[in-house]
């Protein structure tokens, strides 16, 4: 790269701690003028932190920026704006019941007298700004009408409102099929002509091999080095974003697998996934590893009756089932531990004990009210059970700390006596201590009989639980891993989209 | 394309489409039951209907704002009454007494600023505490009406000049001045709901907040402008009607929030904010008066109005979400 011109974004030493953490550690790299530099690392290795100080959400302890050499200090998305730091957002921020031109002039709409809104100037303004990225639809275009793709055009329109300095886009194809992508990468190409520094947050080897001029990686918070993309191969930097000090013991226990507990043929939900096919014993954890946006979640919920499939069949126990409503879903024997405890799974206000009775509390009365005594038994039962430390059954779970809290949901599932139980994200939120407590006690539901479905984007976790490992791409299963044969690498390489056949 | 314009005019053009359906299906039915003499269709008839609407349309212009900025104000209803009490009480202060005539445009002005005062007050509340709007102005609504009570206790407050009476009875074109006002309000909120900066932003607040933040939109100031405008309207509303009528029982305007409200929602503005607009509010203001009226001309009792007017609202809606968009992959919630 060249190094006679100046950097148009340079950071230098990040350091931003949250209470028990350090998110970033030092973090430095910079981006020039025409060059696409690609930002790489696991979840939680810090690159949306990173991201949320370049836009001025939050404030850096230690540390600087500059751009075009001149230091910045970002203290509101306004500002990294005003100095010409862009941002495409992986989650549209649009408001779609407006027009295009709306949308990309948001809060700066062209004034003429008594505040009227120059619609002419905007549209004009606009529709330039959209001729630029060479799209099918007009600045007069209601955003809701649009695809998501177009939307993030619409983002993407936005950022051009003003001179650019440095655009940052953050997982841009996560929900793009691939003629879109293509339509992507040219205006990523128009816009480095035009002299703007990008800078490319993907997990995606291919499109950063493809379109990237240098890689930069993350790794827990800390900066771990540069890479020429040129020079360079997808092992190279995979070795540089997994390094070698995560825990990655595997499951190596082998349980004695009882029947197929549930069996799916494929299954299909519109465009979130297609065609996944699998199944899963008694005594099994079968993992659904990949990245945010693979169709992992959906799946889930589809199986438990949150969203309707368009297509494919579920048998359980060798009977076909229609499963069209969280109730049938219970009814079935099939319960889901969600992704977000706090949102999904539990009633923070609620007791410990009315959580964990929460869904068969209809069955649980004495007359008219509900007996006390047999919610203590059930609560008493997997309090035991499942170790959960509270200081009484009273107590309100929103107290508790989040691996308690993660167990009452599982106690209340259990209490159910699932046939299949479904963990999404088991871990999120979780200390590293109660981490491992909550792996072994999904080890031990396996032992027991019950048949497990853990969703992770943590490798090291799904390594861990897992008996099996469904490797999800964009919406489709890409290989299934046994625990003997998974690696690391195939499995990045799985859940990237890179061919199964070149995995190792 | 031409699908998505054609699903927007439908949504948009819906509420008219109801009307003349209202209108034809009570002319059929009174003329085939012959129970009343006269056609329901008649230039006087409908001309009566806009100042009959005018005074829970007023309000319903000033709702629509709100309810697209993502708010709503349960306190009009005793803004309104409160207004009315000040235009009357004031006329016979000292000070305004004097003055003659001249003590009308005064004692005008006096109610306005009051509804200003009160509609900042709501809107300072829900700007700095950030409390919801339903709570703080269903506070305000009990707030309001108790101030109402403690000017004049049970009894009505009353004052009768026949030059503002004059004024208000005051007609062209078969109309009378409220129904006027009640159409220069609509046209004027209407300009400054699509034409300003100001109106595009209350959109864009109400549809997605976030976003507006983003875009350092500063949406306190723009919740703070449009609820001093629908204290405003409702004051303004107070004062076309009882300019006539020269009488204010402390009771009035009760549930005039929830009718403002119906003809709202009934005129395609959703309850969430960010979509909405005015000629649908016109459109549902006519349309809950002419069931009204209509109900009456097929000799319908009048104890049976609010059951229809609260089956057809809620058949709306039904329809509105069926319509909708998204559907299919929606989680099932």
């Amino acid at each position: 790269m060249t190094t006679d011109r100046k950097p148009a974004l340079r950071l230098e030493g990040i350091v931003k701690t949250f209470p028990g953490v350090r998110a970033l550690d030092g973090v430095s790299f910079e981006v020039y003028p025409g060059e696409v530099h690609a930002l790489m690392g696991e979840n939680g290795a810090g690159k949306s932190t990173l991201m949320k100080v370049l836009g001025g959400i939050y404030q850096p302890e230690e540390g600087r920026i500059f751009v075009d050499e001149e230091e910045a200090v970002m203290t509101s998305p306004l500002q990294a704006k005003a100095k010409g730091v862009m941002f495409i957002h992986q989650e549209l921020s649009l408001a779609d019941e407006l027009s295009v031109a709306e949308n990309v002039y948001l809060g700066e709409l062209p004034r003429k007298s008594l505040g009227r809104v120059d619609w002419k100037t905007l549209y004009e303004r606009t529709d330039a700004i959209l001729s630029r990225l060479k799209v099918g639809f007009t600045a007069r275009t209601i955003v809701g009408d649009l695809s998501i793709a177009n939307q993030q055009m619409v983002e993407i329109a936005r950022a051009l409102t003003r001179e650019a300095r440095a655009v940052i886009f953050d997982e841009p194809t996560a929900s793009l099929t691939d003629a879109e992508k293509v339509v992507l990468f040219e205006v990523i190409e128009g816009l480095k002509a035009e002299g703007v520094g990008i800078v490319y947050i993907s997990h995606r080897m291919e499109e950063i091999f493809k379109i990237t001029d240098r890689v930069s990686v993350l790794r827990d918070g800390s900066y771990r080095g540069t890479l020429n993309t040129a020079d360079t191969d997808e092992d190279a930097v995979t070795q540089m974003m997994i390094g070698r000090k995560l825990d990655l013991t595997r499951n190596e226990e082998h349980v004695e697998l009882g029947d197929v507990a549930l069996k799916v043929e494929g299954l299909s939900c519109h465009k979130l996934f297609q065609d996944v096919s699998f199944e899963v014993r008694e005594g099994e954890v079968l993992g659904f590893y990949g990245l945010v946006g693979a169709g992992r979640t959906e799946i889930a919920e589809t199986l438990f009756g949150l969203r309707t499939p368009s297509a494919g069949k579920m048998f359980l126990k060798g009977k076909e089932i229609h499963i069209r409503s969280p109730i049938e879903a219970i009814e079935n024997g099939i319960s889901l531990v969600p992704e977000s405890r706090k949102e999904q799974g539990l009633v923070l206000g609620m007791s410990c004990r009315d959580n964990i009775t929460l869904p068969q509390v209809d069955d649980m009365t004495a007359g008219p009210f509900v007996s006390d005594g047999a919610e203590i038994a059930i609560f008493d039962l997997y309090r035991d059970k499942l170790e959960i430390k509270t200081p009484s059954s009273r107590t309100a779970v929103g107290s508790l700390s989040g691996g308690n809290q993660q167990k009452i949901v599982i106690g209340k599932w259990l209490s159910m006596r699932p046939e299949v139980l479904i963990v999404d994200e088991p871990t999120r939120g979780i200390d590293v201590g109660s981490k491992s407590e909550i792996h072994n006690l999904l080890r031990d539901l396996a032992r027991q009989g019950y048949a497990v479905i853990v969703i992770s984007s943590e490798m090291p976790e799904v390594l861990r639980v897992s008996d099996r490992i469904v490797a999800m791409h964009h919406g489709k299963v890409m290989r299934t891993f046994t625990s003997e044969d998974v690696t690391e690498d195939s499995l990045i390489q799985a859940i990237s989209g890179i061919e199964s056949g070149r995995a190792a | 394309m031409k699908n998505d314009n054609m699903t927007h005019l439908v949504k948009n053009g819906a509420i008219w489409g109801f009307i003349v359906l209202e209108l034809i299906f009570f002319q059929v039915v009174g003329s085939v039951w012959s129970l009343s003499q006269s056609a329901f269709i008649d230039p006087g008839n409908m001309l009566l209907l806009l100042k009959q609407s005018a005074p829970i349309g007023i309000i319903a212009v000033g709702m629509t704002v709100i309810m697209i900025n993502g708010n709503i104000d349960l306190s009009v209803g005793a803004t309104y009454a409160l207004a009315g009490i000040v235009m009357l009480d004031s006329m016979t202060w000292p000070i305004f007494v004097g003055l003659g005539d001249w003590a009308i445009p005064l004692a005008w002005l006096a109610a306005l600023l009051t509804g200003c005062i009160l509609g900042a007050i709501n809107g300072l509340i829900v700007w700095k505490t950030g409390v919801d709007a339903f709570i703080v102005t269903l506070g305000s609504m009990l707030g309001f009406r108790g101030l109402v009570f403690m000017y004049n206790g049970q009894q009505p407050t009353y004052h009768l000049n026949w030059t503002m009476v004059d004024i208000a009875e005051w007609g062209a074109f078969g109309l009378q001045t409220s129904a006027f006002v009640f159409i220069g309000v609509a046209f004027l909120v209407w300009l400054m709901m699509t034409r300003t900066v100001h109106g595009r932003n209350a959109y864009a607040i109400g549809n997605n907040r976030e976003a507006a933040v983003n875009a350092a939109i500063r949406v306190g100031p723009h919740i703070m402008i449009n609820f001093v405008l629908i204290g405003f309207l409702a004051a303004l509303s107070a004062v076309a009607f009882y300019s006539g009528s020269g009488s204010v029982n402390p009771n009035d305007g009760m549930l005039f929030e929830l009718w403002a409200i119906t003809a709202v929602v009934l005129g395609g503005t959703k309850l969430a904010g960010g979509a909405g607009s005015i000629v649908g509010t016109f459109g549902g203001v006519l349309a809950i008066q002419l069931l009204r009226k209509g109900l009456g001309h097929i000799g319908a009792q009048t104890e049976t109005v609010n059951l229809v007017i609260g089956l057809i609202l809620i058949a709306v809606l039904m329809l509105d979400k069926q319509l909708n968009r998204k559907g299919q992959e929606e989680l099932k919630l």
